[in-house]
């Protein structure tokens, strides 16, 4: 039972991370970009997030570690969404081939984060924020009702902006106007043109706040989930190629987002929980492939939507493509 | 919005497609834009270290160039991302986003260092060697086919497809590595005694034998592109798929053939890799140049001569950073940020060489 419970305290988190990643690039996506940029974004956010709240407690006496936390977040939207600009500049301004310059900007934030990260730490390659307690300060009075408020409000205040955030989006591509709007543009932008709906504003703003809400996903890896530590890894990478994968897993839909996370978070956690629960060892090599489940349950969701043709789960149909308004 | 707009706008400027542009132009273009990038990246160098930009370029240079033994090295990366993107020009000429060239190198590789730890010793060295390498062409072309499988029956996405399968290749060669290396810490070089399976050396270099396979590959796949009926249907699909279909090519045949040839050419690099350069395996082995080699099969347009050229500028680029890296303490990220400056100025640039700007009032009348 211990077990079972430290699981899902593990899966949550992580799957937490991963959810920002996802629902921002859902956005994205749903405009007809496809970002392979995540992991880069990720790395943007993660790295001003940390770097601005290290900074802070480092030049002020009695840091406002509230004050903190706001700042943090508010640095990593913004350096995620100048990564989500040079995207939107070059492949909707300037035609570039999405899927070339995403890999680009993947290189590119890795290389700004780490490279900055190291500088302003003066050469040492990991040091911690004491922010991280602010982010994981649990829900008070509810969090200690047993083991139910221990699973249930056990955590940062991130988690459950993320649950609210895949409603709100939710809310947003199906009932309101604007949402309707983006959608029509993602499936195609020649009638929605057509229809006055300006595709060059839509595409550029849903990509930047898409690649804001990315950044903030990195932001939750660092400042909370790795404990307020940043190091020079190469793990935010494999998270953000994990969190394109959830995009596929949830059929473009947010509210799936919130499920899927977790359940890839339990997956992702199945190597080191699972073989306890069931009370064998497993070898280290087995432990390796079964690290693999989360890509593997993608793929199979991949087929299985585009065996099953069902038009609601299939990727926005312009995805990928540049609209030029006078090649048709 | 969808409102009627109370004015009617003439925009600032048009932008017009070019119906073609000459070859000084285009050179002019993408000379500019390297310079432009090369100047970004000074600024960046120089508001961030104070260094004289002028001073770390030449350092930079010194990366490739300091010695011969330099200059053969970056060959030999050079020869590993080329052979990539020689793979991938096919199936990226057909359309088909095969962003899955890290995993089929894997694979290849995998497959090439399984026979080395199985074999080795046991079965005489040619034999070893052609087992080598038909485990891993068939292993990189598993790699590609099932993809293009998926893609040509059932239409499935092929970007998101091939990129899941780089994790699961990753996962697999990370077990056998667990298995192979056994209690040790590392794997070390394989038939480290033997020396099974190890290329030989020529003119003093294992990785000899990866040059000329490379250039003699870049000829082969210009022809095969070029001159072949392969590469004209390959063309046709990637230019429309429903022409294609009226002209009676077999769309789905051509997309897995292609994938097929694709994945087998990244399994050769896998095999070119353990067998010429690196003598063992770890998830490390394509190193990213199976991302890279996008990058630069994207920006040649399938030209495997371009693919060269852009090919040398990435490692000379890579290796000039890691020599500022050293100089002046700084670290190695520095070149994936100059890197990727770089690249952003260069797919920028492809802009100015497929369109043309109109003034507003222009007096051109567009078709």
């Amino acid at each position: 039972m211990d077990t079972l419970i430290a699981w899902i305290l593990r899966a949550i988190p992580f799957g937490t991370i991963i959810m920002y990643g996802a629902m921002g690039e859902i956005i994205t996506e749903k405009s007809g970009n496809l970002n392979l940029g995540v992991p880069g974004i990720m790395y943007l956010g993660g790295f001003a997030g940390f770097a601005s709240a290290y900074l802070y407690e480092n030049s002020v006496a009695n840091p406002n570690m509230v004050f903190c936390a706001a700042l943090a977040i508010v640095c990593a939207f913004l350096a995620a969404m100048a990564g989500g600009l040079i995207y939107s500049f070059l492949t909707i301004s300037l035609r570039a081939n999405q899927n070339v310059t995403g890999l680009a900007l993947t290189t590119f934030g890795m290389g700004v984060a780490n490279f900055f990260g190291v500088y302003i730490l003066n050469g040492s390659t990991a040091s911690q924020s004491l922010v991280y307690k602010t982010f994981q300060t649990k829900i008070p009075v509810l969090s200690g009702l047993g083991v139910p408020g221990q699973i249930l409000f056990g955590y940062g205040f991130m988690v459950y902006a993320a649950i609210v955030l895949a409603i709100v989006l939710h809310v947003f591509l199906n009932r309101t106007r604007t949402g309707l709007n983006l959608r029509a543009i993602g499936e195609n932008p020649a009638t929605a043109d057509a229809d006055g709906i300006s595709v060059t504003r839509y595409k550029y703003l849903a990509t930047c706040l898409g690649a804001g809400i990315s950044g903030l996903g990195g932001l939750y890896y660092v400042l909370d989930y790795n404990q307020g530590i940043w190091a020079t890894t190469g793990q935010i990478e494999a998270l953000g190629w994990l969190a394109v994968a959830l995009v596929i897993f949830t059929t473009w839909k947010p509210l799936n987002a919130i499920w899927g996370s977790y359940l890839f978070g339990t997956l992702y956690w199945l190597y080191q929980f699972l073989p306890t629960l069931m009370g064998f060892s497993v070898p280290g090599y087995v432990t390796d492939l079964i690290q693999m489940v989360p890509y593997v349950v993608t793929i199979i969701v991949l087929v299985v939507t585009s065996l099953r043709k069902k038009r609601e789960n299939q990727p926005p149909a312009s995805l990928g493509l540049a609209y030029f308004r006078e090649e048709r | 919005m969808g409102e009627s707009k109370k004015t009617v706008r003439e925009p600032l400027f048009r932008i017009v497609k070019r119906d073609g542009i000459s070859m000084t132009a285009k050179v002019i273009i993408r000379v500019v834009a390297v310079l432009l990038a090369l100047i970004a990246d000074a600024l960046f160098i120089y508001f961030v270290t104070g260094l004289n930009p002028l001073d770390v370029y030449k350092v930079m240079f010194q990366g490739t160039f300091s010695t011969s033994m330099r200059f053969m090295w970056a060959m030999r990366d050079l020869a590993s991302l080329l052979l990539i993107g020689i793979a991938l020009a096919p199936a990226f000429k057909m359309r088909f986003w095969n962003v899955g060239a890290e995993g089929q190198v894997l694979m290849g590789a995998l497959a090439t260092a399984a026979v080395m730890v199985y074999y080795g010793g046991k079965v005489p060295n040619a034999l070893l060697y052609i087992a080598m390498l038909v485990a891993s062409l068939f292993a990189g072309a598993l790699w590609g086919f099932i993809p293009g499988w998926f893609r040509a029956r059932f239409s499935t996405n092929e970007t998101l497809f091939t990129l899941m399968m780089n994790y699961v290749a990753i996962q697999i060669v990370a077990c056998c590595v667990n298995i192979w290396r056994g209690q040790a810490s590392g794997l070390g070089k394989l038939n480290m005694k033997t020396k099974a399976g190890w290329f030989p050396q020529i003119m003093g270099h294992r990785f000899m034998i990866n040059l000329i396979v490379v250039l003699v590959l870049v000829f082969a796949m210009y022809a095969y592109l070029r001159y072949s009926k392969h590469g004209y249907e390959i063309a046709v699909v990637g230019e429309s798929e429903n022409t294609a279909r009226y002209a009676g090519i077999n769309v789905g045949k051509v997309i897995i053939r292609t994938m097929i040839i694709s994945g087998a050419l990244c399994g050769l690099t896998g095999f070119l890799i353990v067998g010429g350069r690196d003598q063992t395996i770890s998830t490390n082995t394509a190193g990213g140049d199976g991302f890279t080699a996008i990058i630069v099969a994207w920006l040649a347009k399938f030209n495997t001569f371009y693919m060269a050229l852009i090919s040398f500028l990435l490692i000379f680029l890579s290796k000039g950073a890691a020599e500022i890296a050293s100089a002046y303490n700084l670290n190695d990220f520095a070149s994936d940020i100059i890197a990727g400056m770089i690249l952003f100025f260069i797919l920028g640039s492809e802009f100015f060489i497929n369109y043309r700007i109109h003034r507003k009032h222009s007096s051109k009348e567009v078709r």
